[in-house]
């Protein structure tokens, strides 16, 4: 079996090897110091993934350390585990983390997507929770136009929502909310973000810690193929022309072997004979080992001779490194094997034992009698190289000189943004998800938050996900505090109070200067959000290097907002209920169009300064809505957000066959001010007459600003006055133009 | 005692990649004197059960034809035998598409016309109400049951269809909210808008809507109660008669 000592079948360590390996010779000398020696070929692989961004987030590591992470619901931490765990009462808790697969789906939409919500699923389960839903957040280039870039765009758009719905539909879990978004920015390198939520009793809480010296080490689910091969390193790199190429660092998923996994390790973390588990996610086998060992305290060998394989003749690297799909690593306590092994025989999964957990704290590699990997597992998982990066200044964006906006009629104005792919329905994308598998989906896709009954618990959640990175771009801390701030303020317009916060950073190369800048800037928003509205991080993602040849994204620090709604009588919708029922706007009419969606849809400009924030308004707007729904005083409610109070009005009337009007006669300003500025902090609420009189009391006390503005109609037509001007749309026009945006595009 | 002999039991096949199993079984226990059980498809019996459900999922993945793997599973000889012996059957999407795959119902289900998976609400119009399954309907009625498939679009043979509809064995069409069945309604291309058949012998029923999903005012709807309803309704009666 052994092979000869020098092994000749081997490349040498050569410069040129560890720079394609993205190992700075800085990182190298670490290497060196760690070993003691030259490492393996099998070494240099396993650094080369282990210290990538994807992995150990060396570039990010300390901005992240901003985030507050505490919290007395808090049950396992960010950072800690393959995601967070948080308290919501009566015993049971939830898991739940967002990641991004944005580089496979740049190069293969189908797959990168499907095994990007793979990915996701499996970090839930592996904390022993039951996967429940799913969210996701798109970015990608703008799909109007007959130029190849928009063909493109349409194929990846088309592509990555397939592979969503091809692994979730499959799989059997409802993707439930989310969030879509065209800009040229994302030309080249669409982002993917998936988002899944778990729930588990505290007691179920599984670690991925190697714990007990002398337990065997299991591998459980697909044969190891080479599909992959070293995707965290390719994760972290820029994309270029020659990407392409990068086709086999993407994986394929299948979704019908990891709905066996996921039944499969809930079946087994039922027992007691479980000492740890850890998915192989990116970086596989190598990162699945090493930081089982290192979480332990201890150390883990395995035999690669043991691993199942798909094909024959792939080397040691191969499999160490490969990214295959729907695979566990399991830590049985001794003398339980047949408990688990039964587990596995009974949904059909491929399994091994493959390795004992050591007392020597190595992660060590046997290839047969040969040893091809020996190496400190904690300083590969926790002593990886840090930066700190250089941030260029920040310049702030000069606010718009509204005397350079020539006026455009709102006539014209509100079904344009209706009808800009951002803005528009995205029934087209979501029709493609089964949203109702699980029976829980209490409001489906298009309101403000998605909202689902966990019945085993007796629990109601809501979701949603939001980032606005025009706002990001153009000032990257305020639209991180603003990306908070309005994924707290849907969950408001459902009913829900925030209990958590998972994030996915998507930014551009962090060598550079100004793409670092954006970077902390983010994290520092969303530090101030999450500190203001009293809800924890509890883990993420950070996508780096998100660059096409064009340049650098717009920053994107997606946000993804846990709540908790008390009652079903509490769950509340955007769309108006009944004709007779009064309009309130909760909070000021606004005159802010700096980086709004009228600016950059309409005039083609992306500028001027986000709109302010101030979070002690925000946190009362909120607290008052959340007090008047409970007290059942609101039939529907909407926050305001791209195209401002005329696209809120306009969405609130779909879905019920009515209609509105507005009176806003006594603003007094340029009326596409009025109608279409993205202030923020507003709510449009509607309120039976019969109440009115009581929500205007308890609004009083608050001192929230309010006004009622207007009336629910039988007469399907919007029609809002403002100043000298009276606007009308026939409803059926505007949601004509609304749901038919995308559908024309991607089906003409 | 005596109330103990008047429970329901109902089986609900787990195949490997089944996902509307567990949704199955609470929308049964929602009914009073119903017991659902999850029957794990290595099982070979399937004695003492009133009703058998095959779920919706993804039975083995769907990776070759929709059900074409499921319907050799050790369960099928058992669901096969109870069948023939005048059980009630129900099968719900995947479990339609096994149905068909396995021979207890006629014809198959193809690609959705429009290539792309459709969840959403759909509206049926209810053609034929002396079966087990649609007894306590009426005629004409119409039913808001969403759908959630890939492969929906049914498909027969001409001699079949004109079978199915002399026997009156085709029980729900996909209609507009009027009851229309036109050609707008049918969200998958559906030959003669056939959402779903029962056997000739009317205890074998198949449907690609999820009657399950909408058995809760919360969850938008509760049309799917009427016919786990009629189902139970009838099981009551015949039970009865039996005494």
């Amino acid at each position: 079996m052994a092979t000869s000592p020098a092994k000749p079948d081997q490349p040498a360590i050569t410069p040129e090897l560890i720079a394609k390996h993205g190992l700075s010779p800085e990182e190298y000398e670490k290497v060196l110091a760690i070993l003691g020696r030259e490492p393996s070929f099998e070494e240099l692989g396993v650094f080369s993934v282990m210290w990538s961004e994807h992995c150990s987030y060396k570039n990010s590591r300390p901005e992240l350390r901003k985030f507050p992470t505490t919290g007395p619901s808090v049950l396992v931490k960010a950072g800690e585990e393959n995601a967070g765990v948080i308290d919501i009462g009566d015993g049971w808790a939830v898991a739940f983390k967002i990641e991004s697969h944005n580089h496979p789906s740049a190069v293969e939409p189908f797959q990168g997507a499907a095994t990007g919500v793979g990915g996701i699923i499996r970090d839930i389960f592996t904390m022993g929770a039951r996967p429940v839903f799913l969210m996701d957040s798109l970015r990608f280039g703008s799909i109007e136009g007959e130029t190849e870039q928009a063909k493109t765009n349409r194929r990846l758009f088309a592509g990555v929502v397939a592979g969503i719905a091809h692994y979730g539909n499959c799989i059997g879990l409802p993707t439930i909310a989310g969030e879509v978004y065209f800009d040229d920015s994302y030309n080249g390198n669409p982002l993917v973000n998936a988002f899944c939520l778990g729930i588990l009793r505290h007691e179920q809480i599984a670690r991925g810690a190697a714990k007990g010296v002398g337990n065997p080490v299991f591998y459980v689910g697909a044969e190891t193929g080479r599909d992959g091969l070293a995707g965290a390193a390719f994760a972290s790199r820029e994309l270029t022309e020659e990407s392409k190429a990068d086709r086999p660092a993407v994986q394929v998923g299948d979704p019908f072997r990891e709905k066996l996994l996921l039944e499969a390790c809930l079946e087994l973390l039922a027992t007691d004979a479980v000492a740890g588990i850890q998915d192989m996610g990116a970086a596989g086998l190598t990162c699945s080992t090493c930081e089982t060992a290192s979480r332990g305290g201890t150390g883990v060998e395995i035999d690669i001779q043991l691993v199942p394989q798909r094909a024959k003749g792939q080397t040691p690297y191969e499999v160490l490194l490969s990214e295959s799909q729907e695979r566990m690593l399991v830590i049985v306590n001794k003398g339980q094997e047949s408990q688990v092994t039964e587990i596995f025989e009974k949904w059909d999964l491929p399994y091994a034992e493959i390795g004992v957990v050591t007392d020597d704290g190595m992660m060590r590699v046997r290839n047969g009698d040969d040893v091809v990997v020996e190496i400190p597992a904690r300083s590969l998982a926790d002593d990886g190289p840090v930066y700190y990066r250089e941030a260029a200044p920040f310049t702030p964006p000069a606010p718009l000189d509204l005397s350079t906006v020539p006026y455009v009629d709102p006539v014209e104005v509100l079904p344009r943004l209706l009808a800009h792919p951002s803005i528009a329905s995205k029934r087209w994308v979501w029709r493609q998800y089964d949203h109702m598998v699980r029976t829980g989906t209490a409001v489906l896709p298009g309101s403000d938050a998605a909202v689902f009954v966990v019945r085993e618990a007796n629990k109601i959640l809501a979701a949603a996900t939001d980032c606005n990175a025009v706002y990001c771009r153009l000032d990257p801390k305020q639209g991180a505090r603003i990306a908070v701030a309005e994924a707290a303020r849907n969950l408001a317009c459902s009913g829900a109070v925030p209990i958590g916060v998972t994030d996915n950073l998507n930014f551009g190369n962090p060598h550079k200067p100004e793409n670092f800048y954006q970077l902390r800037a983010a994290v520092e928003g969303i530090s101030e959000g999450c500190i203001a509205f009293n809800v924890p991080v509890t883990g993420g993602n950070v996508s780096l290097y998100n660059e096409s040849p064009a340049g650098a994204i717009d920053p994107t620090p997606t946000i993804s907002m846990v709540g908790i709604i008390d009652e079903v009588s509490h769950i509340t919708t955007q769309a108006f209920k009944k004709a007779g029922d009064l309009i309130f706007l909760l909070g000021e009419i606004g005159n802010e169009l700096g980086a709004s969606h009228y600016m950059l849809a309409i005039h083609g400009r992306k500028e001027g300064a986000p709109p302010a924030l101030d979070f002690d308004k925000e946190i009362a707007l909120h607290q008052t809505l959340l007090g008047l729904i409970r007290k059942g005083l609101v039939q529907s409610a909407h926050d305001c957000a791209e195209g401002g109070l005329a696209v809120a009005l306009a969405e609130s009337c779909f879905g019920n066959g009515l209609g509105a009007t507005a009176d806003l006669c006594s603003v007094d300003q340029r009326p596409d001010i009025t109608l279409f500025n993205e202030t923020q902090g507003r709510i449009v609420i509607s309120v039976k007459p019969s109440d009115a009189a009581a929500l205007e009391a308890e609004l009083a006390k608050t001192g929230v600003p309010f006004r009622q503005i207007g009336t629910v109609t039988d007469k399907p037509d919007l029609q809002i006055a403002t100043g000298a001007s009276l606007y009308n749309w026939p409803v059926a026009e505007l949601s004509g133009v609304f749901e038919e945006a995308i559908p024309s595009l991607m089906e003409a | 005692m005596p109330k103990v002999t008047t429970v329901m039991r109902c089986a609900v096949i787990q195949f490997p990649g089944s996902n509307c199993d567990t949704d199955c079984q609470a929308a049964l226990n929602s009914f009073p004197d119903v017991q659902a059980e999850i029957v794990w498809h290595k099982e070979t019996s399937v004695a003492g059960y009133d009703l058998i459900v095959l779920p919706g999922g993804f039975s083995y993945g769907d990776y070759l034809r929709c059900g074409s793997i499921a319907r050799f599973s050790p369960i099928m000889g058992a669901v096969r035998l109870a069948a023939s012996a005048g059980v009630l059957v129900l099968g719900i999407c995947n479990g339609f598409q096994i149905l068909c795959e396995a021979g207890l119902l006629p014809g198959t289900l193809m690609r959705n016309r429009g290539l792309l998976f459709r969840c959403e609400h759909q509206h049926l119009s209810v053609e034929y109400t002396g079966t087990p399954f649609t007894s306590g309907l009426n005629k004409g009625q119409v039913l808001d049951i969403p759908i959630a498939h890939g492969e929906g679009s049914y498909f027969a043979d001409k001699a079949t269809l004109r079978e199915l509809n002399a026997n009156n064995q085709v029980l729900l069409r996909y209609a507009d909210a009027d009851g229309v069945t036109s050609d707008e309604a049918n969200p998958n291309g559906s030959l003669e808008n056939i959402a779903g058949i029962c056997s000739h012998g009317r205890n074998v029923f198949g449907l690609m809507p999820h009657p399950e999903r909408v058995c809760d005012a919360l969850l938008g709807g509760t049309d799917g109660r009427a016919i786990f309803q009629s189902i139970l309704d009838s099981i009551s009666k015949t039970s009865a008669a039996r005494v």
